[in-house]
């Protein structure tokens, strides 16, 4: 039996210790946001904050969980009361297809906890492990600045010109 | 006035009905409606569907590349915990369908035809159990005892003409090339692509009595029901397709592959709900690859440029029998002027996993090195290339003699070349360097054909004054929820927010799916024909002409009258269902989107290593239904141009046909740090011929060249000429110069 937060919530999981975290959110708890893309911790879709920090869940034991805080992009807001990266996704229209978003939003929320006003490299280097396929990575670096500016942080070089 | 029944497009709509409506909503760039679901993790993807006591399925895939399955030992398995069933039916697929196939594809597991092949599915309570169970699993196989070749340039892999083709011929290309003042005779080759979507293939099956419901990831819901009730021998009208969100596609999806087939037949005789999730490795190795080629270009030209002749030749390779062949000749048929010419597509028959569409089949591999080589033609002309481009732009089709619909090569190459600051290039190469980085700047057209296909949608104005507009058109995050609204918006005098869009479910009329392009024009032209009957009849209640009548926020005037929807309507639903089907158009016009990509790269000096700086494409694809999400298609298209021409390649051993990168560490799909600033211009243009929106493809434009564009810039940039895509570092080193040269 181990004992996960997720989310503010206490969850008593029945499963074996090595069981990736990724699949007792989809398949235990119901909760999809974090998504299945690969399974080997190569794509990023699966990315959740552990202890605020990005952890790609597909490959991450629960048994190392306990005692630690886990945040899903379900905890940072809904549909109806999106939270501030959310609605910088929203506002740059960062989604097409979608399924790497949730990884986005959670990675891009970590960055922005440990480096409020991150540097283009800074924020290029930190959200490089998750792959879009639908090539929209202007939109969601374009977000990410719009959520550093949003938080309070800001960004330290201008943003490149797109309409 | 037109007839409900008269759905064929067989003339030009200039009536430009989208540009006389009041609303003003057509071409906005609006937010996708579905945005918010997608950023908060409820939008419910095909693996998400909750099905009460679902088992879960994991495929078996092949240790051999040909032969036969004798002996599974299912017994040994079938003992362990959880583990419900070790299915090998025969209905099960062993290869994927091809788009709009509409018919199962090759079946029978029993028999491997290529390595890492479906073999089998373990079902289990859950997936840990079915995958340990799958891994376990022994399987004594039968070799081959007539063997299929593994390398499509061996001299035992058969070559045949690309089916259902023939070769494009006119003059003497030959003697085009004797009489050329410059000529150009070359052989290009480009690897193997995956579309590698981020949502890998799933579905759930559930039966309910003899009527199946698949929750998937599918393109083109319409044909996918008919493949899987082909497969299953089953009416179609008892299969029913759920996919109101997908994550991705890019031609992976476009027909039913291996997990559909399989957790339908397992949950039949389980009855009870089953999942197939593949795994990443599965999607890789089973599901479609885009064919490696080898194009041999040959351009004539005479002492100003204009080509005299062209000639396109290339070698693609498929599974025996398979009829698709990559269409790398697609664009070249139309786009240059040339009358003396050879295309033609040659298919291997090879030994690997079925080759099929990928985003943009065709051009995608073709124009690269179309324009690639005409990059090599300017460098001999010494005329600029985008003036050797617009020089060769063709009064009509070369050999067929067929007219062009709407084009906007030429200005997209002028628009992009200023936006860009193409005037700022030293055409000669290793003139720029900064620190240990050559700077170069390179350019390609883009083409890519446009396509009307069959679709249906319906539209209800509802007594209470909004729109609902239905159909099975999919949303692969091209932005079909956004655009068909727009449609009905503006047709039907409706702020956006008055109108929903439900799609995705088969229960709803066949919309024409995702892929080719023609998603948005063909599903938006039936829901564009189903608001002109809507229209009708709101003249009609009114009492106007259907000229006169004008809708607005809600509000239908004409004749001096004015009335609310819901006044006009008087508590009764208006529902109707439009519909479109190819006509003759698309054989009377020469139907293509057209654009021009411009790239800087750096390339360093000593390791060769390239960095696309920044891209400028310029595109025009006839009437732009959004403006935000048609960028968005360019832009994806163009980061996939950036992986074509430095990172992506299907690796395959040679002695078994096996992948050997068969995952997103080994085949590296551009990131964050690739991608620089990408500018795009969207033209202004009504193709009348394209569809009854003036309205042409989009989504695979973007990548239909641009990987020519940095090929050419890294050439600019070091001199380094490279015939083999993609560029890696291994490739331009060789060609490097001293890199204590001085610039200039
Ligand atoms: S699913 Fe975890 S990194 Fe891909
Ligand atoms: S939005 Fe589709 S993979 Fe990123």
């Amino acid at each position: 039996m181990i004992e996960l937060t997720i989310n503010g919530t206490r969850h008593r999981i029945d499963g074996d210790p090595a069981e990736p975290l990724l699949y007792v959110l989809r398949d235990d708890l119901g909760l999809y946001a974090a998504k299945f893309g690969c399974g080997l911790g190569q794509c990023g879709s699966c990315t959740v904050l552990v202890d605020g920090k990005p952890a790609q869940s597909c490959i991450t034991p629960i048994a190392a969980l306990e005692d630690r805080v886990v945040m899903t992009i379900e905890g940072l807001g809904s549909a109806r009361t999106p939270g501030p990266v959310q609605q910088a996704f929203i506002d740059e229209q960062a989604a097409q297809c979608g399924y790497c978003i949730p990884g986005m939003i959670a990675r891009a929320e970590a960055l922005l906890r440990a480096d409020p006003r991150p540097s283009e490299a800074a924020m290029r280097d930190a959200m490089r492990p998750s792959l879009c396929r639908c090539g929209t990575h202007m939109r969601i670096l374009r977000a990410v600045r719009r959520a550093a500016v949003a938080m309070g942080g800001g960004i330290v070089d201008p943003a490149e010109p797109v309409s | 006035m037109r007839l409900p029944q008269d759905d064929t497009f067989n003339s030009p709509d200039t009536t430009n009905l989208l540009d006389r409506g009041s609303q003003g909503v057509i071409a906005k760039p609006l937010d996708r409606p579905e945005g918010p679901l997608k950023v908060s993790g409820s939008a419910t993807y095909s693996a998400e569907w909750k099905s009460d006591h679902c088992a879960e399925g994991v495929l078996v895939l092949a240790s051999i590349a040909q032969g036969t399955v004798k002996t599974i030992h299912k017994d040994a398995v079938l003992s362990m915990p959880g583990v419900l069933a070790v299915l090998a039916d025969e209905a099960m697929t062993r290869r994927s369908t091809q788009g709009t196939a509409g018919e199962a594809p090759v079946q029978g597991v029993q028999t491997v035809e290529y390595f890492a092949q479906p073999i089998a599915l373990v079902v289990a309570e859950n997936f840990e159990q079915a995958r340990d169970a799958a891994l376990t699993l022994e399987v004594e196989y039968a070799p081959s005892d007539t063997p299929v070749a593994f390398d499509p340039e061996s001299a035992d892999a058969e070559v045949e003409l690309a089916p259902d083709t023939e070769p494009v011929e006119g003059g003497d290309l030959d003697q085009a090339m004797r009489d050329a003042a410059f000529a150009i005779d070359v052989e290009y080759e480009t690897p193997g692509h995956a579309s590698a979507a981020m949502e890998p293939h799933a579905t759930i099956a559930q039966w309910k009595g003899d009527d199946l419901v698949l929750h998937g990831s599918y393109q083109m819901l319409s044909y996918n029901v008919k493949e899987i009730a082909d497969c299953l021998s089953m009416a179609p009208e008892n299969v029913r397709i759920i996919a109101p969100y997908v994550g991705g596609g890019f031609g992976s999806k476009l027909g039913i592959t291996h997990e559909a087939v399989a957790a339908a037949i397992a949950s039949k005789q389980l009855a009870r709900p089953v999942r197939v999730v593949m795994t990443r490795q599965q999607v890789f190795e089973t599901v479609m690859r885009r064919s490696e080629t080898r194009q041999r270009i040959r351009l004539a030209a005479d002492e100003t440029g204009k080509l005299i002749g062209l000639g396109h030749e290339a070698l693609v390779s498929n599974l025996p029998d398979e009829e698709f062949a990559e269409p790398v000749t697609q664009a070249t048929e139309f786009l240059y002027s040339g009358e003396n010419r050879l295309l033609k597509v040659d298919v291997a028959r090879i030994s690997r996993m079925t080759a099929g569409s990928v985003r943009a089949p065709g051009e995608a591999v073709g124009m690269q090195v179309l324009e690639a080589a005409m990059d090599e033609l300017a460098q001999a002309t010494g005329i600029d290339p985008v003036e050797l481009r617009k020089h060769n732009i063709a009064d009509k089709v070369p050999v067929e003699g067929t007219p062009y619909s709407s084009r906007m090569l030429a200005e997209a190459l002028d628009q992009g070349a200023k936006a860009f600051g193409w005037d700022q290039r030293r055409p000669k190469p290793c003139q720029t360097r900064e620190g240990d980085w050559w700077i170069g700047m390179g350019m390609a057209s883009a083409a890519r054909v446009n396509m009307l296909v069959e679709a249906e949608a319906r539209v209800t104005l509802k007594a209470d004054g909004t729109a609902l507009v239905e159909t099975d058109q999919t949303d692969i995050g091209t932005g079909s929820y956004a655009i068909l609204g727009q449609i009905a918006g503006e047709m039907l005098g409706l702020p956006i927010d008055r109108v929903k869009v439900l799609l995705g479910d088969t229960s709803l009329p066949a919309g024409a799916g995702s892929g080719g392009s023609f998603g948005a024009i063909s599903t938006g032209s039936a829901v564009l024909r189903a608001c002109e009957m809507i229209r009708e009849k709101l003249a009609k209640a009114l009492g106007c002409t259907e000229d006169a009548l004008e809708l607005k926020d809600g509000l239908a005037s004409g004749g001096g009258k004015s009335r609310a929807y819901p006044d006009l309507l008087a508590g009764k639903d208006l529902a109707e269902t439009g519909s479109i089907k190819p006509g003759d158009t698309a054989d009377d016009f020469s139907q293509a989107s057209y654009g021009a990509f411009f790239a800087e790269v750096a390339v360093n000096a000593f390791t060769g290593e390239t960095r696309v700086r920044r891209m400028t494409g310029a595109f025009g694809f006839g009437r732009v239904l959004n403006a935000k999400t048609a960028r968005s298609q360019c832009l994806g298209g163009m980061v996939w141009g950036i992986g074509s021409a430095l990172t992506e390649e299907l690796a395959f051993d040679l002695r078994d046909g096996h992948l050997v990168n068969h995952d997103l560490a080994e085949y590296h799909v551009p990131v964050h740090a690739d991608v620089p600033a990408i500018e795009v211009i969207l033209l202004e243009e009504r193709d009348a011929a394209a569809s009854p929106l003036q309205a042409k493809g989009v989504g695979e434009l973007g990548i239909c060249g641009a990987a020519g564009s940095i090929a050419n810039a890294v050439y600019n940039a070091c001199g380094a000429r490279v015939r083999s895509f993609p560029l890696t570092l291994d490739k331009i080193i060789p060609h490097l110069p001293d890199p204590f040269t001085e610039a200039g």
